[in-house]
């Protein structure tokens, strides 16, 4: 009886696995502790939200494995961190401290400005952001088993998120309806492997799990992007950003999992006190927005 | 007969394609009033302390709970098998289960991701031929009762168990394509188990 690990299946067999829940950033044990009582399916381990990342500027770089292992002892949840996009060194660090999932982030300061994570080469799954179908496909391409629309990180807006959604699923929706033989060209345009363009026509879906992240801040926000087409939610500043942390955080996952139940979405949207207060993406100038890092 | 899956989170379109493939049509069940509507049911891969804490909040436990010590068959894959197991080991404090299944499961039993692996193993009670099992972060059976049967094993951890109605494995059938395991639980589990109660 021969056993293998870190096939294809089992990366993407993990993601399916988060489906429908909430996955939440964390800067220490104690939020952790919040969030996994929260009944969240994961967590993020990070330095800083994204909310701070922007406030502070700087370079934004993986987190201190330190912080990372307390956090692991702190929760029986699986444990994500992030690595800068490029930057293959943070990952095979991150992988040798056994966390469940690598994020390779636009929200961190990227380490390459043309190649991203050759994901392949690794036993653990890469999650990657995407704002279209080609770039989805491309990092798939490169070994991703998770995919999540980038959204704007460390906003509170949910506009950025709602685009990316609406571009992916209408680009995928475009292909199903195509002749077999324009596929060749679609993939042209989408700047994609063939190969995946074809596989996305046929099944009229991504062939991994798709995520939705970036300014995700109240429970409708996340019934919005479940209602969308996502099969779950990252969600950054939003909750250790608000009021209250712990009835926020619970109250996204009760609308995550309720997201077509008004009413459930209702009376988890009540008494939550003040969410984060938020940036709109129309404000921030060009060079400081985290989307359009990533190619 | 109607199948319900468990819908609060985790794999559950999966293992409603797996049971479609078998040729039942499965309802989802998030509600009290969903689960009147089944006669068996199934609960998914996912996270279980995720799973457990919203069928608390949303009324699901103790009906649940009252279901299978009423003879309701269910089968459970990975955080399924948590949720199905009377006790749990390495368990999140104050982590709740619905029970009904005399074992001892202990979580991540098999290390976390980078140990989460695919097997052919053998499930010897009815399905001759070898099974592709995956196993993410998967637990084990650390310990049965009377009445409780091994179906199949790895490194000598048990990781498909059975009692009279009640079926759980640690890996994750639906995951491949091969409903043998879906179709052993309808046809060996499930419809006996249904017509003894009639």
């Amino acid at each position: 009886m021969s056993e293998v690990k870190g096939t294809g299946r089992v990366k993407r067999g993990m993601a399916e696995m988060l489906k429908g829940g909430v996955i939440m950033d964390v800067v220490n044990a104690e939020q952790a502790k919040i969030a996994e009582d929260a009944g969240a399916v994961a967590v993020m381990a990070l330095e800083r939200v994204p909310a701070d990342i922007r406030a502070q500027g700087g370079v934004a770089r993986m987190s201190d494995p330190d912080m990372i292992e307390k956090i692991q002892a702190a929760v029986s949840i699986p444990v994500m961190a992030k690595a800068r996009i490029g930057h293959f060194v943070e990952a095979q660090v991150l992988q040798s401290l056994n966390v469940d999932y690598i994020d390779e982030s636009e929200v961190l300061t990227p380490a390459d400005y043309e190649n991203h994570i050759d994901k392949w080469d690794f036993t653990i799954p890469f999650v990657c952001g995407a704002t279209n179908l080609g770039e989805a496909l491309r990092r798939i391409n490169e070994g991703a088993a998770m995919i999540r629309s980038k959204g704007e990180a460390g906003t509170g807006d949910v506009s950025n998120a709602m685009q990316h959604m609406r571009k992916i699923g209408g680009e995928i929706r475009r292909l199903s309806s195509m002749r077999e033989d324009e596929l060749y060209v679609a993939a042209k345009e989408l700047q994609a492997p063939y190969e995946l363009v074809k596989e996305v026509a046929q099944t009229g879906k991504l062939p991994v799990v798709l995520f939705t992240a970036g300014g995700i801040a109240t429970p409708a926000d996340a019934a919005l992007m479940m209602a969308m087409g996502a099969d779950g939610v990252f969600i950054g500043s939003g909750i250790f950003k608000s009021g209250n942390p712990a009835q926020r955080a619970a109250a996204c996952v009760k609308a995550t999992t309720f997201w077509n139940d008004a009413k459930v979405v209702a009376d988890a949207s009540r008494g939550l006190g003040e969410a984060m207060v938020g940036i709109n993406v129309a404000d921030l100038p060009a060079p400081h927005r985290l989307a359009d890092r990533g190619w | 007969m109607k199948v319900g899956v468990l819908a609060l989170q985790g794999d559950v379109r999966e293992h409603v394609s797996a049971l479609i493939a078998c040729g039942i049509n499965p309802v989802h069940v998030r509600r009290p009033s969903e689960l009147v509507e089944v006669d068996a049911l199934i609960l998914p891969g996912g996270e279980s302390t995720t799973i457990a804490q919203l069928a608390e909040i949303f009324g699901l436990l103790d009906p649940i709970k009252s279901r299978i010590a009423a003879g309701m068959p269910v089968y459970g894959s990975c955080a399924g098998m948590i949720l199905l197991a009377d006790s749990i080991l390495d368990a999140k404090d104050g982590q709740k289960t619905f029970g009904g299944l005399d074992i001892t499961v202990r979580r991540n039993a098999f290390g976390r991701q980078v140990d989460s692996f695919e097997s052919d193993i053998t499930f010897d009670d009815g399905c001759p031929d070898l099974i592709k099992a995956v196993f993410i972060r998967a637990p084990w059976v650390e310990n049965i009762g009377p009445g409780v049967k091994v179906l199949a094993s790895v490194d000598s951890h048990p990781v498909a168990v059975r009692s009279a109605h009640l079926l759980a494995t640690s890996f994750h059938p639906e995951l491949t394509g091969d409903h043998r395991i879906h179709r052993y639980f309808i046809e060996e589990v499930a419809k006996p188990a249904l017509e003894k109660v009639k």
